[in-house]
């Protein structure tokens, strides 16, 4: 088709299947339709009414054939289906070692945090070659944070958070879409992934002035709210200890268990009252309205690092730096325009 | 072969003035208010299409404010698909054609009829209001919380028309089911009916088991935009994912509504074309119920990236596959039907031809967005609106315009050109593969639906598309010309001008207000050719 490409760059470590997948379907689809096509142009012609008074010859159907055309693409679409699913579960699975990254969709833009403290408005810059897990929400309404080079995107939804991954293959500027339409400037809502190399990507880290890292903000936070008054890591506070509680069961006061994760601890800030830890009466406030999204992700973030066993399998902490949004980025190789 | 004589008494010579169409209870005459009105609503939907095409000629966004593009896509899709498509076959073809199918005088309830002309009506002035107070902006699927809490258009009056229209086509539904059931001819039993009449039973579930649940859906978005409930804004304790999975459950299945009664009008014109009994009839009979059955299973694939869990996706997607094995069955049965027939090619096989490509290519690509590991990527891109229009537009309009060409001379008595309506037949498949074909490539490209501006690398596609809509807008242009022409100047057709063997084509053509003199009582076997049907079609 000369000048017009037919598909974008493929720069993350999934971007060739979803591409395989896609060609595998591309090619039995127009197999059908090259194969059914033929057949009733080929009948147009060989069976044209000769005279007027001609009819069809009369035939009722067939078993056999009806069996065949409905077991053959049975099977095919099992074998989509199944690949489908595997590649959709790889997708869904950010591997433990992951680098965490938080997004917020606003209308209209992206605001996207580094665990370092670095903060950045559509632009999001990212090391090659290292998983990267992106935790999505959004302030106002539905939102779609969609990489079209990494084959990859997820709904930004108000009020909670959804998990994206991807790991990036290849240096370079790819677009970052706003995918679920979301009022006025929806099509404005758009930005640059930055993928550089890993020593590109450490002096990017380094450049500009510092506010700490999340954590750090987090801890601050945790004062200022008062949180720390209740929340002892002795344990013999009013609310039961944050230490060590990172990707371990707790008990429920209904007798349940629920996983300490990013969502759990989310929903336990906003909607205190939703699981109440077994052994603790539930006198803790709602903190919806009280803390932005920006805020909560670092109160998170602040809770997580009191857990370093659990920290222990996420990589260290990047230096404390954080370059403002203005920043040039290091011209990548490869550059995309 | 001699020459028809046009029937001096017939359904459109009984009665005259404004008065006696507009209380009438006569299933054609309802079927031809429908007609003038869904047509009226195509236009309008097609000029608001005509907008999007124009702007999105130029990366930029330079040709309307961001809020008035956004109106038109609203606007386009609510209209096309509340006003035009669900209510399309149904609505005309259905109300026109079951009543003689079956040897029946009338509908069970032809006062309900009209009132379901009425209850549209009455939804499309509450949309009509919606757009001239200034539109509405939310996309035709009306997410929430961007509809219930974000948006400041007339997001309410808009609503309320879909609801209201939504009754219309309850009704119609329920008149078409105790008809069905009830008013058969003495001697038609069920393996006896034309399958435009079972893909008709077969929407009609849909929509009497499928529309109540967009109405309370509806509700609830009013609920929460006039009294504040918190039923779908997180802010106020609700879920907006929820508002998801209920539309859906809906407009899933509605998309059925669109296609099921089309797939049974290809059904009647191959044969009629082929003169020749469809192949595997009754796998063709209930493929229509396996649809509609399946159809109201399969709602989350719209919602993969959406937030439901890994494995409610992986279920949602092996059950969306198996909507595609009954529609791939008709497709077959249809392709085997031509072999050993005696094919003759007017404009309604032309449509049946470009229909067979249009919904082949709508099918297949159906494959990709339910597959997991790619609609990941393509979700809410330009491959999905490629997608759904190859199988609304290429699909239920190639069906709906195969079957006005097919039964206009029953309906009117009249032929019209035949050199004209070829030749749109040729223009509206050409048209369409130029409009939409480029968009599946856009949407491999990564590029979202509902943008305003698009970064330049899009712009050759974009372009290529919006020339084809051109064409594809004279296409549509030109049937309203040559078959308004036909009113007047056509030939007259006589009562079978195809030599068709359905039993509307026994009666006059126009019919009598009755359809038939007499109860029809030698039924015979669905699209039974014998020499006998074409001798007494008098072609010869």
């Amino acid at each position: 088709m000369g000048g017009i490409p037919l598909f974008p760059e493929a720069a993350s470590s999934f971007a060739s299947e979803v591409d395989a997948l896609y060609l595998f379907i591309v090619a039995v689809s127009a197999f059908f339709t090259v194969a059914v096509s033929a057949a009733v142009v080929f009948f147009a012609f060989r069976y044209r009414r000769k005279h007027p008074e001609e009819i069809g010859a009369h035939i009722e159907g067939s078993l056999p054939l009806e069996l065949l055309w409905s077991v053959i693409p049975t099977i095919i679409a099992m074998v989509m289906f199944a690949w489908g699913a595997k590649l959709f579960y790889e997708m869904r699975r950010a591997p433990a070692e992951s680098m965490q990254i938080y997004a917020v969709g606003k209308q209209w833009m992206w605001k996207f945090q580094h665990t370092g403290g670095q903060r950045e408005i559509n632009e999001l810059h990212v090391p090659v070659g290292r998983p990267i897990k992106v935790l999505v929400t959004s302030e106002d309404v539905l939102h779609d944070l969609y990489f079209p080079s990494f084959r990859t995107k997820i709904d930004a939804i108000p009020g909670r958070y959804q998990t994206l991954w991807f790991e990036a293959t290849k240096p370079g500027r790819y677009h970052i879409f706003c995918a679920e339409y979301c009022g006025t400037k929806h099509s404005g809502m758009i930005g640059t992934v930055i993928v550089m190399e890993p020593q590109q990507y450490q002096d990017w880290l380094a450049g500009g002035g510092s506010e700490g890292t999340m954590a750090e903000r987090g801890a601050k936070l945790f004062n200022d709210l008062a949180c720390n008054t209740c929340h002892l890591d002795s344990g013999q506070g009013r609310g039961p200890s944050l230490k060590d509680i990172i990707g371990k069961p707790v008990e429920l006061a209904g007798g349940q268990t629920a996983v300490v994760d990013e969502a759990y601890l989310r929903e336990s800030i906003l909607n205190s009252q939703a699981k109440i830890v077994k052994g603790f009466t539930p006198l803790m406030p709602t903190f919806q309205g009280l803390v932005s999204e920006e805020g909560l992700a670092a109160l998170i973030e602040h809770i997580k690092s009191l857990s370093p066993q659990a920290a222990a399998s996420t990589p260290a902490p990047v230096p404390a730096a954080a370059p403002s949004t203005s920043t040039p980025a290091a011209p990548a190789q490869g550059a995309r325009r | 072969m001699e020459t028809p004589v046009y029937p001096a008494h017939n359904y459109l010579s009984n009665g005259h003035g404004l008065k006696s169409w507009l209380l009438t209870k006569d299933h054609k005459r309802i079927a031809i208010l429908y007609l003038i009105s869904i047509s009226a609503f195509f236009f309008l939907g097609g000029l608001f299409a005509v907008g999007i095409r124009l702007e999105l000629t130029t990366p930029q966004g330079d040709l309307f404010q961001p809020d008035t593009y956004n109106k038109f896509f609203t606007l386009h899709g609510v209209i096309m698909v509340f006003f035009f498509l669900i209510p399309s076959v149904p609505a005309v073809l259905g109300n026109f054609l079951i009543p003689p199918m079956i040897g029946a005088k009338d509908l069970a309830f032809p006062r309900i009829n009209l009132l379901s002309w009425y209850i549209y009506v009455i939804g499309g002035i509450f949309t009509l209001f919606a757009i001239v107070a200034g539109g509405v902006d939310t996309g035709w699927t009306f997410y929430t919380p961007y509809s219930s809490a974000s948006s400041s258009t007339n997001v309410a009056a808009t609503a309320l028309g879909v609801f209201i229209a939504g009754f219309s086509s309850i009704l119609t539904g329920l008149n078409f089911i105790v008809t069905i059931h009830r008013m058969r001819a003495p001697g038609l039993h069920w393996f006896k009916l034309p399958l435009f009449v079972w893909a008709h039973y077969a929407t009609s579930l849909i929509q009497v088991l499928g529309t109540p649940v967009v109405a309370i859906t509806i509700v609830m978005v009013f609920a929460e935009r006039a009294f504040g409930f918190g039923i779908f804004d997180p802010q106020r304790g609700g879920d907006p994912v929820l508002f998801q999975h209920l539309f859906w459950f809906y407009s899933h299945p509605a998309v059925y509504i669109m296609i099921l009664p089309a797939l049974g009008v290809i059904s009647e014109i191959v044969s009629t074309f082929s003169r020749k009994r469809i192949f595997g009839y009754s796998f063709v009979a209930f493929s229509s119920l396996a649809i509609a059955v399946f159809g109201f299973i399969v709602w989350a694939h719209h919602m993969f990236v959406a937030g439901i869990t890994v494995y409610a996706a992986m279920v949602f997607s092996f059950l969306s596959f198996s909507v595609a094995i009954p529609s791939a069955v008709k497709v077959f049965n249809w392709s085997a039907t031509l072999h050993r027939g005696s094919l003759s090619f007017e404009a309604p096989m032309l449509y049946v031809y470009g229909f067979f490509g249009l919904f082949l290519i709508g099918g297949l690509t159906g494959l990709f967005l339910a597959t997991l590991g790619t609609d990941i990527h393509l979700h809410d891109t330009y491959f999905v609106v490629a997608h759904f229009h190859y199988i609304m537009v290429g699909g239920a309009i190639m069906g709906y315009l195969g079957g006005i060409h097919f039964w206009w001379p029953k309906m009117i008595g009249r032929m019209y050109s035949e050199f004209w309506s070829r030749i749109s037949a040729i223009l509206v498949f050409v048209g369409f593969n130029l409009t939409f074909f480029p968009q599946f490539v856009l949407g491999y490209m990564g590029m979202p639906r509902r943008y305003h501006m698009y970064p330049d690398e899009f712009q050759v596609l974009n372009v290529l598309s919006s020339g084809g809509a051109a064409v594809l807008g004279l296409g549509y242009l030109l049937p309203v010309i040559y078959l308004v022409y036909s009113i007047k100047y056509g030939e007259v057709a006589g009562n079978n001008p195809w030599g068709a063997s359905g039993l509307e084509w026994r009666t006059q053509s126009p019919p009598l207000t009755e359809n038939f003199l007499e109860v029809p009582t030698d039924i015979p076997e669905a699209y039974e050719y014998t020499p006998k049907v074409i001798r007494e079609a008098k072609l010869v």
